[in-house]
């Protein structure tokens, strides 16, 4: 199918979901209601007609100028019939979350573990919603548009402090 | 959790209990920094839980901060065992979003290159494959051949492993004639070489014992899971972003996409190996359909012009200038745009906002997914197994935390 043809099927199914629908060097991009995500999803990859049965990619895109400032982006992929499509929610600041779609694609489990990660946004009833590539402690969210680009001025490091410690007493294990 | 020992001959005092094993992050067998915490009920994993992140520098955030030309280094320190792959997927994603038509010679010598150090990428992943396993023969043998490949590269454009060759519309040395008559003189003792890998292990019984029936994941798990590669092709689905949406030249070429049946570390290991030989099918079409003319796109908005017009020309010199400091201009939108890099599915996701540097760039890398899946591929196993699987998927920790 065409991604237009996957469009039009997805707005007669889901009629007062879908907010926009975007084309960009024949790729689709198309912006649906966030409480919405679950089924759709679910929809995409059950239909007969699109079977969307791989999660290519799952990220955040963060437009700090925007009412409804993060943005989720899923890239879908189908094996069987070899089209693409994107799916996009809209989430504004002050309720960043959205229903996890793990359920449907397991790849999207680290997908989403990561974007909580660098973004800070909550996947309802994801089953192990952690910090995925920075350490548990880490303050604040690195892919953020307001986090700046060598990390946060006033940050304390109390393992490098505790590590250092170690380091100086090395002579009194070492053997002379 | 603790049981009671059933065995009547065993000390009935004695209990059982679950191990909890802490693998990694510094140990030659998980291939770079990767931590595995495996619960273990006897030497059966019952649990394994993959710690990544140790090798994070934040490529994403740098590459926001810098414009299109200088992200091309950054890639190669992704997966710098097959560095080469990586540049001509960010080269190729960055061309679709500016619809730059690319010269037809440097699309063939990026091919050429991309096979080459696909070929390079599946010596190491067999060379450390094998010796985890135990069969440190074949690691010297893969590494010869991996050598002369790296040596070819060298003299290609004067890096070995961090390669940064492809440019924004084409490539930035020209391959000459007789770097590729030694390509091909390569080409012609290739497969023979790999005869030798399959002598030495494809009967070995250990090796057999140790591979075949274990890791096993079905093609239904493996596509839901997002594997992809030959680590997806090892269970039967035959996903080649090569033949599915091509690039480069491959639709013009005459190659199969070999696949396995049972979806364990065998077969695995087998479609590396019958994809040596597709590869260097491809390398050899390349060299001999490889047609004259430019390679790189004649743009200057896009392409440095050459040194000694700028020493001579105002305007070339005004487009270095512009080039270097504010970047190539994009059209403002966003893509997609995914290529067969060894391990498996590399997409480029760029959102531009019509400036030089990319709003947002994401990196999906295969070797990310293939390790959240070991959680799957792990349960039931032996722990040695988990160093089998591990090798098996093939992973790279620069391009699984970016």
């Amino acid at each position: 199918m065409e991604p237009m043809e996957i469009t039009h099927a997805l707005e007669s199914e889901f009629t007062s979901d879908v907010v926009e629908v975007k084309t960009f060097r024949d790729q689709v991009t198309v912006t649906v209601n966030r409480e919405k995500i679950g089924p759709i999803c679910r929809w995409l990859r059950d239909d007969p007609r699109i079977e969307m049965d791989y999660l290519s990619d799952l990220c955040a895109v963060d437009y700090p100028k925007r009412e409804l400032r993060f943005e989720v982006v899923y890239n879908l992929y189908s094996l069987a019939h070899r089209h693409r499509i994107r799916i996009k929610v809209r989430l504004p600041e002050n309720d960043l979350a959205v229903d996890s779609v793990v359920s449907v694609w397991k790849a999207a489990d680290w997908f989403e573990r990561e974007v909580f990660d660098l973004f800070g946004i909550d996947f309802r009833n994801h089953p192990d919603l952690r910090r995925l590539l920075l350490p548990d402690n880490w303050r604040g969210y690195p892919l953020r548009k307001d986090y700046p680009l060598k990390g946060l001025e006033d940050w304390e490091y109390p393992e490098y402090e505790e590590a250092m410690e170690l380091h100086r007493r090395d002579d009194e294990w070492t053997v002379k | 959790m603790d049981c009671e020992v059933s065995d009547a001959n065993a000390n009935p005092q004695s209990v059982t209990k679950d191990l909890t094993l802490n693998l990694g992050p510094q140990h030659p067998a998980t291939h770079g920094v990767l931590r595995l915490e495996v619960d273990l009920d006897g030497f059966t994993v019952i649990k394994c839980t993959p710690h990544i992140g140790y090798l994070h520098r934040g490529v994403e955030k740098i590459a926001e901060n810098r414009n299109y030309l200088q992200i091309i280094p950054l890639t190669d320190r992704l997966d710098y065992v097959a560095s080469m792959s990586n540049n001509v997927a960010y080269c190729t994603a960055i061309e679709r979003l500016c619809a730059i038509e690319v010269p037809e010679r440097a699309l063939y010598i990026r091919t050429m290159v991309a096979e080459m150090s696909r070929i390079a990428s599946h010596l190491l992943m067999l060379a450390t494959h094998a010796l985890d396993i135990g069969a440190m023969t074949v690691f010297l043998y893969c590494f010869r051949e991996r050598e002369k490949i790296l040596d070819l590269f060298e003299r290609l454009c004067g890096a070995r492993l961090t390669v940064s060759y492809p440019r924004i519309g084409g490539v930035i040395r020209d391959a000459e004639d007789e770097w590729l008559e030694d390509v091909w003189a390569f080409t012609d003792e290739f497969p023979g070489r790999v005869e030798q890998y399959e002598t030495l292990i494809d009967q070995n019984r250990i090796w057999l014992q140790r591979t075949k029936g274990v890791g096993v994941i079905s093609a239904e798990e493996a596509v839901n899971w997002g594997l992809s590669g030959p680590t997806l092709r090892g269970s039967g689905v035959a996903y080649d972003v090569r033949k599915s949406a091509p690039y480069g030249v491959y639709d013009r070429l005459e190659w199969s996409v070999p696949t396995g049946t049972n979806g364990d570390v065998y077969d695995r290991y087998r479609v590396r190996m019958d994809e040596f030989r597709q590869s260097n099918s491809i390398v050899r079409q390349c060299i001999e359909a490889l047609p004259e003319g430019p390679i790189l796109v004649d743009d200057p908005k896009y392409a440095l012009p050459p040194k000694e017009s700028m020493f001579e020309h105002m305007e070339t010199l005004i487009h270095q200038f512009a080039l270097i400091t504010d970047g190539p201009p994009t059209p403002e939108g966003e893509l997609y745009v995914a290529t067969e890099t060894p391990r498996g599915e590399f997409g480029v996701y760029v959102v531009s906002d019509g400036s030089g540097k990319p709003y947002r760039m994401k990196i999906r890398t295969p070797s990310f997914v293939h390790i959240s899946a070991l959680t799957k591929l792990c349960i039931g196993g032996r722990l040695a197994d988990v160093i089998a699987i591990i090798g098996s998927i093939d992973i790279v920790m620069g391009e699984c935390d970016r």
